[in-house]
Parts: structure tokens; sequence; C-alpha cells
């Protein structure tokens, strides 16, 4: 390898980058827009569950009951029917997640200790319907506990307290802001080297270069190293808009972020650049690496947590790079994990550049 | 033609795409200084078979030898010691005139006093004094072919390959850059030139016609008119050229 052709090859592709009229904006917009919009709208907190009452009850403890559900931010009660049949009517068309029966006599009943209250889901939203139940009850459990105190009746009540470590309001947003950077940095890094790459084959500059002298891991090299650069923006961008705007700090080690960040960006552009060496036109390397992509974020455990899918499933994302990014972005901004606890981590993602780093330059082919 | 040895000495060289001969067995040697004109129909090979002298593509059989090293086994030897000008525009649009130059340079390890001088040269010679830091798609077609040659032969290679270096050039652009081409086979590279122009063979101290695959004729312009008995390079091409199965 020669330093000296690396440095004059290095400096025209940063020329070239700068001089490009959309990609220096691209660096910078994409972030922006992807961490500001995305956490807005993918949002899987559960919020404004819909519940419709039928009482029968008719008494202070079932009005009580119904009121502190009301009062729950989450929960908003639409509708109080007289029949459970016209209750069953909001909740086929959609108009609640929740249906709650209180029955006949039930505040007298539950002195005897005949506890009888119905919480039915809409399974149709799985996720809002069972996490809405699970509200409501833990609501009118609540009521319960407190008017039997309040009424001298004594039973022993199991106390339960649920505390969410790390991410104490159970906030979506917290679990998806740092996976969004590695989104960022798969597209960015990952598509940017592959088009840098072909275009050139298309424009025939890379002819002119492969009938020089350049060595082949120069040049790869040279087509890689810009990426380092541009990983590091996107994700100082994407940290900053994080605290900008969400208040959300990494709880541990900034240059433990850098590190895996250069890691993760040498293993997309190596992908990418072999990718590129594989194609002839642009289209063809687009179409390759959106179907890399498309399993990349799908199995990746950024939208869907990696624990719970099948076991044949789990085994593949160990194979699967952004997966270790994730889990070292999530542990690090949500944990303050040490470098050591994640050294695995380090090591699957150094091992995955190296070896794409090596196929992006074999099959790097100057001659046909 | 001041020495004997030859630069460029290829034997039985072919490549096949497929059950396609492209290039089948040609031979030839080309002395040192010589301006060699290799000249053929479209889709006669001649493409191929320089791509295979500047070790862009893997020959299926036979040898050859550019600079002293093998072009089968030391292509990357045959790249420091030649410069290569494409058919196609290949400079970077987005660098600057300056900026294209020096990075050839560069990657040719040639040192940053040799260039500052050599490209002093060069802009004076080519009067692009004012262009230097002109973006390269900015400027016209003219100057982007000789800019292409200037890159090519800014290291001063042993032998420079050209691929229809005029392509698409008026005739005065032309007429000059053959003044470059006589300038550097003066001060003692190679030419190797491939062209449609047979205007221009007449410039060539010795030609070869390809016909499908094969050299027809090999012989200094005069040579060759005496063999068919005709006045121009014209004539000798079309009796050559005329039985010719291939073609776009």
């Amino acid at each position: 390898m020669n330093t000296r052709i690396l440095m004059a090859l290095l400096h025209k592709e940063v020329s070239l980058m700068r001089r490009n009229t959309i990609l220096p904006k691209i660096i910078f917009i994409m972030p922006l827009m992807v961490m500001l919009v995305i956490p807005l709208v993918a949002n899987l907190d559960v919020k404004n569950v819909k519940i419709v009452v039928v009482d029968n009850d008719h008494t202070q403890l079932s009005k009580r009951i119904i009121a502190d559900i009301s009062s729950s931010p989450f929960l908003n009660v639409v509708a109080a029917c007289g029949t459970h049949g016209e209750a069953m009517e909001w909740v086929e068309n959609g108009d609640a997640d929740v249906l709650l029966t209180i029955p006949y006599d039930y505040s007298k009943n539950i002195v005897s200790g005949v506890d009888q209250i119905d919480v039915e889901a809409n399974g149709v939203n799985a996720t809002k319907g069972m996490i809405g139940a699970g509200y409501v009850s833990q609501s009118v459990g609540e009521t319960l506990v407190q008017w039997k105190d309040e009424n001298g009746i004594g039973f022993p009540v199991a106390n339960i307290s649920v505390v969410n470590r790390y991410n104490p309001t159970l906030d979506f947003r917290n679990y998806m802001i740092p996976a969004l950077m590695v989104v960022l940095i798969i597209i960015i890094c990952g598509f940017l080297p592959s088009l840098n790459l072909v275009s050139e084959k298309e424009t025939g500059t890379m002819e002119a270069m492969n009938v020089t002298p350049v060595g082949r891991f120069t040049f790869v090299l040279s087509k890689l190293i810009p990426f380092w650069i541009v990983g590091i923006l996107v994700v100082t961008v994407g940290m900053i808009v994080g605290w900008l705007v969400y208040g959300l700090v990494p709880a541990g080690d900034i240059w433990m972020i850098y590190l895996a960040t250069i890691l993760f960006s040498l293993v997309m552009s190596g992908l990418g650049v072999a990718i590129a060496n594989y194609s002839s036109t642009m289209l063809q390397s687009i179409f390759v690496m959106f179907a890399f992509i498309m399993i990349f974020q799908l199995m990746g455990g950024l939208f869907t947590p990696i624990g719970s899918m099948p076991e044949w499933a789990q085994n593949v994302t160990y194979a699967i790079p952004p997966r270790y990014f994730i889990e070292i972005m999530r542990s690090i901004y949500l944990k303050g994990t040490s470098f050591i606890e994640l050294l695995p981590q380090y090591m699957a993602l150094f091992i995955f550049a190296v070896t794409l780093c090596c196929v992006a330059a074999i099959s790097y082919k100057k001659q046909a | 033609m001041e020495n004997n040895a030859p630069v460029i000495s290829v034997k039985d060289l072919t490549k096949k795409f497929g059950k396609f001969t492209a290039v089948d067995h040609i031979s030839f040697d080309v002395m040192k200084g010589e301006i060699f004109g290799f000249l053929g129909a479209n889709g006669a090979g001649k493409t191929t078979a320089m791509r295979m002298l500047c070790g862009l593509s893997i020959p299926t059989s036979g040898h050859g030898k550019v600079a002293g090293y093998d072009i089968t086994t030391r292509p990357e030897d045959v790249k420091r010691h030649i410069g290569y000008m494409s058919q196609k525009f290949s400079l970077y649009g987005e660098l600057s005139v300056k900026e294209n130059l020096k990075l050839f340079s560069s990657i040719y390890g040639v040192s940053n006093a040799d260039f500052k001088k050599r490209s002093d040269k060069l802009f004076d010679e080519l009067g692009m004094n004012d262009m230097h830091n002109t973006l390269v798609k900015d400027i016209p077609v003219g100057w982007k072919q000789k800019l292409a040659f200037a890159s090519a032969t800014i290291h001063i290679p042993e032998v420079v390959f050209l691929d229809e270096p005029t392509g698409g050039v008026d005739p005065v652009t032309r007429r000059k850059f053959w003044e470059l081409i006589y300038k550097a086979s003066s001060e003692g590279m190679t030419v190797f030139v491939t062209t449609h122009y047979l205007d221009e063979a007449e410039y060539c101290n010795r030609v070869s016609i390809m016909v499908d695959g094969h050299i027809s004729a090999l012989g200094s312009p005069t040579a060759l008119k005496n063999k068919y008995g005709s006045d121009t390079m014209d004539e000798v091409f079309r009796i050559i050229a005329k039985d010719a199965t291939r073609s776009d």
C-alpha cells in the first residue's frame, strides 16, 4: 500500500463529495428529518386507550371506578352503555379498545369477596388491546384497594410494584432514538459508497483508475475511509437532535458510540463497495443493496425485539451486523454499559468490518 | 525509431468472449519511439487488443510484453510504465484541470517538484494557463482531449496508448492533437494509436490494419500504398476491409 497514492485518492474523494450538489445536503438533512419525524410517528406507546363501560351497579363505588379510569392520562372513556350488546357494537366498529362491565350488585357482593368485573379487550389492535386491558385492570385494582381501605374492609392485599429500569417512563422514543442512528448509518454508509463506485464505472473513470498502478486495497480504502467521517457526522447530528429535541443524552461514554460508529460504517461501506463490484449499473446495485437493507431493518432488532422472534430467526440475527450496533447504542444510551461488558458486540462488529472490507478489496477486479 | 529493441512485442495474442473470438492470434512488434497506428473497422478487435496490452483484459492465449513486462503475469508492472487515454473521456468532471493532473501524477509517483515543472510547461504549451482551476466538465471538448492526453503522459511513460483520441473533434484541433503526439514521440515515448481517420494513418510511422480479429496488413503507409497500388491509405483500407464480416 502506498500512502501517497491513498492521500491523493482521498483528496479526490473528499473534493468530489464536497462539490456534489446533493450529497452534503443528504448527510445533514437526512439525519435531521429522520430524527425529528420518525420518533413522533413510529410510536408504539399505548396512549389514548378508548374504553366503553357498562355500569349495571350504579353505586358510588362503580361511579368511582369509572371516574378513576377517566382521570388516567392514557385511558379515555368514550361511552357508557346500558347493555353489553350495545357496548359490543362500539368494539365491533373499532371505536373502543376495551370493554369494561361492572355487574349488578357489585358493591354488595364485594363485601362477601365475590369480585366479578369483566374486562374485555379488542384483539384487532393486539398491542393496544392487551396493554389497555392491563391499564384498566390496574386502575380498577387501585380504586378497590382505596375503597376497601376507606370502608374498613380488611383484605390481605398483594402489593405488586412494577419499576421500569433504564427507561423509567417506558418512553418508546428513548428506545427508538439510539436505533434510528443505526438506520441512518445503514442507509447513508451503505448506499452512498455503492452508488459512488458504480457511477465511476458508468462514467469510465473507473477504467482510468484500473489502467494505473493503483493497488486494489488502496483504491478500496479510498472509498471506505470517507464514510467513517460521514458516519461520525451523521451520528453527531443525531446525538445533537436527540439531546436538543428529546432531551436524551447517552448514559455511557461518547467515545464508545463513535468507536461503534466507525466499525459499523466500515461494515456498511464494505458491503456497499462489494455489491458495487458485482454490479455494472446503478440500478443493479440499488436493488441488491435494498434487499440487504430490508433484512437489516427488519431483523436487526430495530422495531421488533429479537427476544420475541422465533428461535430460528433469533439464530439468524447473529449474522445481521446492525443487531450488534443496535445493542451497543441502546445499552450505552439507556444503561451506560461499560466497554468491557459490550466487548462481544464490538468484537462481532470488528470481525464483520474486516471480513467485508476484505471481500470488497478482493471482489474489486482491475482486469476483466 | 532510434532504437531497435521492441517496446511492445506480441505473439499469437487471442481473446475469446465465450464462442466469439474478438482477437485472433495477432503478432507484431512496436519499436521504441515509434508512432504505431492500429487501424480497423468497428468491431475488428482494436480496443480489445489494446485493453489486453494495457493489462485491463486478460488474454485467453498467446503472449505479449509491454515495456519489458509480460502482460499476463505482470500486468501491474506494465501499468506503471504506460499511459492510457480511453475512447470515452474519463477524467473527473468535478475536479479542476490541475487537480486531475495532480491526481494522476501522484498515482504514478511523480514528485511534487517534477509535477510543478511539467504541468507549468504543459499549461504553457496547451495554452491553458487561465484554466488551472476550471472544473473539467466546463471546458470544451477539444481541450478535454488535450487534457486527457496530458494526464496520460504526465509521468512520461514508455508507451502511451491512445484509443480513438480524436473522435468527434474538429480538423483544426485534430491537427493540433497530432502535433502533441509528434512531440511526445520526439521525447522518446512510443505512441500506440487507434483511429478511424485514414488521413491520420499517414502520420504514423507504421500501421496495422485489423479485420475480423486478424491483422491483415502491417507496414509503413508508403509500403502499404505501394503494395496495394493505391495513392491514399483510404483506398488501402477499403481494399483490405471490404471482406470484413463484422461491423456494428
